[in-house]
């Protein structure tokens, strides 16, 4: 397999964009890393789109109808919030394996105020068992998560908490972030419950947005970088579910982020310690709370520990690990299919002090990682060095 | 015979193929050699082992354990709330997904090491009527009354 190098990304601002299309939106983020690369649609070569809710619509190719129809070929990927980043794979590997030399990744979704997510049945409405058989929506399932974390270690509500009021924090500098209001421990713990223990504060919202890379072999990046510094994928891992106890029943979403989490790390030849920041999936504050343990930031049954001693957070604010300096999920946005790839140009913008991460700037980053969980389950997880 | 079968038909019918009416109300399974245990009866294989054709049937005790639960306060038009979900752990190796009756949502966020391990029962209620007209049943779990 060849290396491949991040040549250039390109952003939306999350939020609400009711008179856009998904094409449109989608279309906006490739101009962008487009530019940032220094090439034109002409010279990409493969192109991978992420879209979760209009996944038969063909939406990769109706964002070339809107830049360039150039007859490249275009693959469509839906995999639950891991839409982006398996499309990011997807250019990835073309690259990597030496099929094509320029290759682009987008992840988009238009949202609107979409809801819980989750747990709705077809057919009968009498024979719809949320509600009549517990609850398969997001909130009440990720809830579980944080909820199985204090059985089995004490953990309790306030950790949850600070993880909210840490991601609110960040997302003040963060240009891109959907929500960039702080809020305090008081504001979390005292916010309407969705699904105990995850207060509104505590769920990601519902939100538009897309996110963009291109995806280069090293020759080009020799050809084409002009002396910019450029990250390299030093690990692109996707992993499903395996067969855990009770993960039929109640989604378990740490297995198989374990799984990557080895891997990943394994195939970049580096350890949690290497890392200078993570996004991860915090889709809830109890999920991102089990992923510190799943990352091996901290040990087993330590996750408490770690976010009260200030891990997580951005060296600049006094911790240390810092951990979705973005804003994450919680307060930068989820529009699904686009969050994959907006984490990876978070961790893109640290490693080649882009300035589009000024503001929020990690110092001495020589390594992040990305983490996405989409639930049924993918998990993926892209190492970045520089 | 005509009035039979009317008599079938506007019976009740339970929410899911693995709720059994009768002879009195219970869980239905199906367990592989491997001891894997699956609520949905007409499964491909085993997603444990692999094997297709190692099932048997089990039928699961109406006793259990809870595993971890949520209070669910948000939800979608028409579903009351606040309830309790929750994973109930049965003897069997199983566990089944269920809203818990008879525990007051409240006080199960205010001390949730009281509601973790809490030995609780099966009981059935009709939850709907469908387009139909039958009565639909489905299933809870309750605080063990023995």
């Amino acid at each position: 397999m060849r290396n491949v190098y991040v040549l250039g990304t390109g952003m939306i601002k999350f939020g609400r964009y009711p008179d856009k299309t998904v094409p449109q939106l989608g279309g906006a983020a490739a101009i962008l890393a487009l530019k940032d690369a220094g090439i034109a649609i002409k010279d990409v070569e493969m192109f991978a789109c992420g879209n979760l809710q209009l996944s038969n619509a063909m939406v990769g190719q109706r964002i070339l109808q809107q830049i360039g129809q150039t007859g490249i070929p275009v693959i469509n990927v839906a995999n639950a919030c891991a839409t982006g980043s398996t499309a990011f794979r997807e250019a990835y590997m073309s690259v990597a394996a030496g099929m094509y030399d320029i290759a682009m990744a987008v992840g988009v979704e238009q949202m609107g105020k979409a809801g819980l997510l989750g747990g709705a049945g077809g057919g009968d409405p009498a024979y719809s068992t949320e509600g009549k058989l517990g609850s398969g929506t997001m909130p009440a399932v990720f809830g579980q998560a944080g909820i199985e974390h204090m059985r089995k270690y004490g953990t309790k509500l306030e950790h949850f908490a600070k993880i909210s009021v840490k991601s609110h924090k960040h997302a003040t500098k963060n240009q891109f972030s959907q929500y960039r209001n702080e809020v305090s421990l008081e504001d979390v713990m005292n916010a309407r419950m969705v699904a105990f223990p995850n207060t509104l504060y505590m769920c990601c919202p519902t939100g538009d947005g897309a996110a963009a890379a291109i995806l280069v072999s090293e020759d080009k990046l020799k050809q084409l970088a002009g002396g910019r510094k450029r990250a390299k994928v030093a690990a692109s891992i996707l992993t499903s579910d395996p067969w855990t106890d009770r993960d039929l029943i109640l989604p378990d979403v740490s297995t198989l982020t374990r799984r990557a989490s080895k891997q990943a790390y394994e195939k970049a030849g580096i350890g949690p310690k290497d890392i200078a920041l993570t996004e991860l999936h915090d889709c809830f504050a109890t999920a991102e709370l089990v992923h510190y343990e799943n990352l091996g930031l901290c040990g087993d049954g330590e996750a408490g520990k770690f976010i009260d001693s200030g891990g997580g957070v951005h060296p600049g604010l006094g911790g240390h690990d810092p951990v979705n300096v973005s804003g994450g999920l919680l307060s930068k946005g989820h529009p699904l299919g686009a969050t994959g790839v907006a984490n990876i140009c978070e961790v893109v913008w640290h490693l080649t002090q882009d300035d589009r991460a000024k503001e929020r700037q990690v110092p001495n980053a020589k390594a992040g990682q990305a983490h996405v969980i989409g639930l049924g389950s993918a998990c993926t997880i892209h190492i970045l060095t520089v | 015979m005509a009035e039979q079968a009317q008599a079938t038909d506007t019976g009740p019918r339970p929410i899911v193929a693995w709720l059994k009416l009768a002879p009195k109300p219970h869980l239905e399974a199906i367990k592989c050699a491997c001891g894997a245990i699956y609520l949905d009866p007409k499964r491909v294989a085993c997603s444990k082992c692999g094997e297709a054709d190692k099932f048997k049937p089990l039928t699961l005790s109406d006793k259990g354990k809870v595993y971890v639960f949520s209070v669910v306060h948000q939800s979608y038009p028409g579903i009351k709330t606040p309830y309790v979900t929750a994973i109930v752990d049965l003897p069997e190796g199983v566990s089944v997904r269920a809203n818990l009756t008879d525990v007051d949502p409240e006080q199960a966020q205010k001390e949730p090491n009281k509601i973790f391990n809490l030995p609780v029962e099966l009981v059935t209620g009709v939850a709907a009527k469908d387009r139909e007209g039958h009565d639909v049943i489905a299933f809870s779990y309750r605080p063990s009354k023995n």
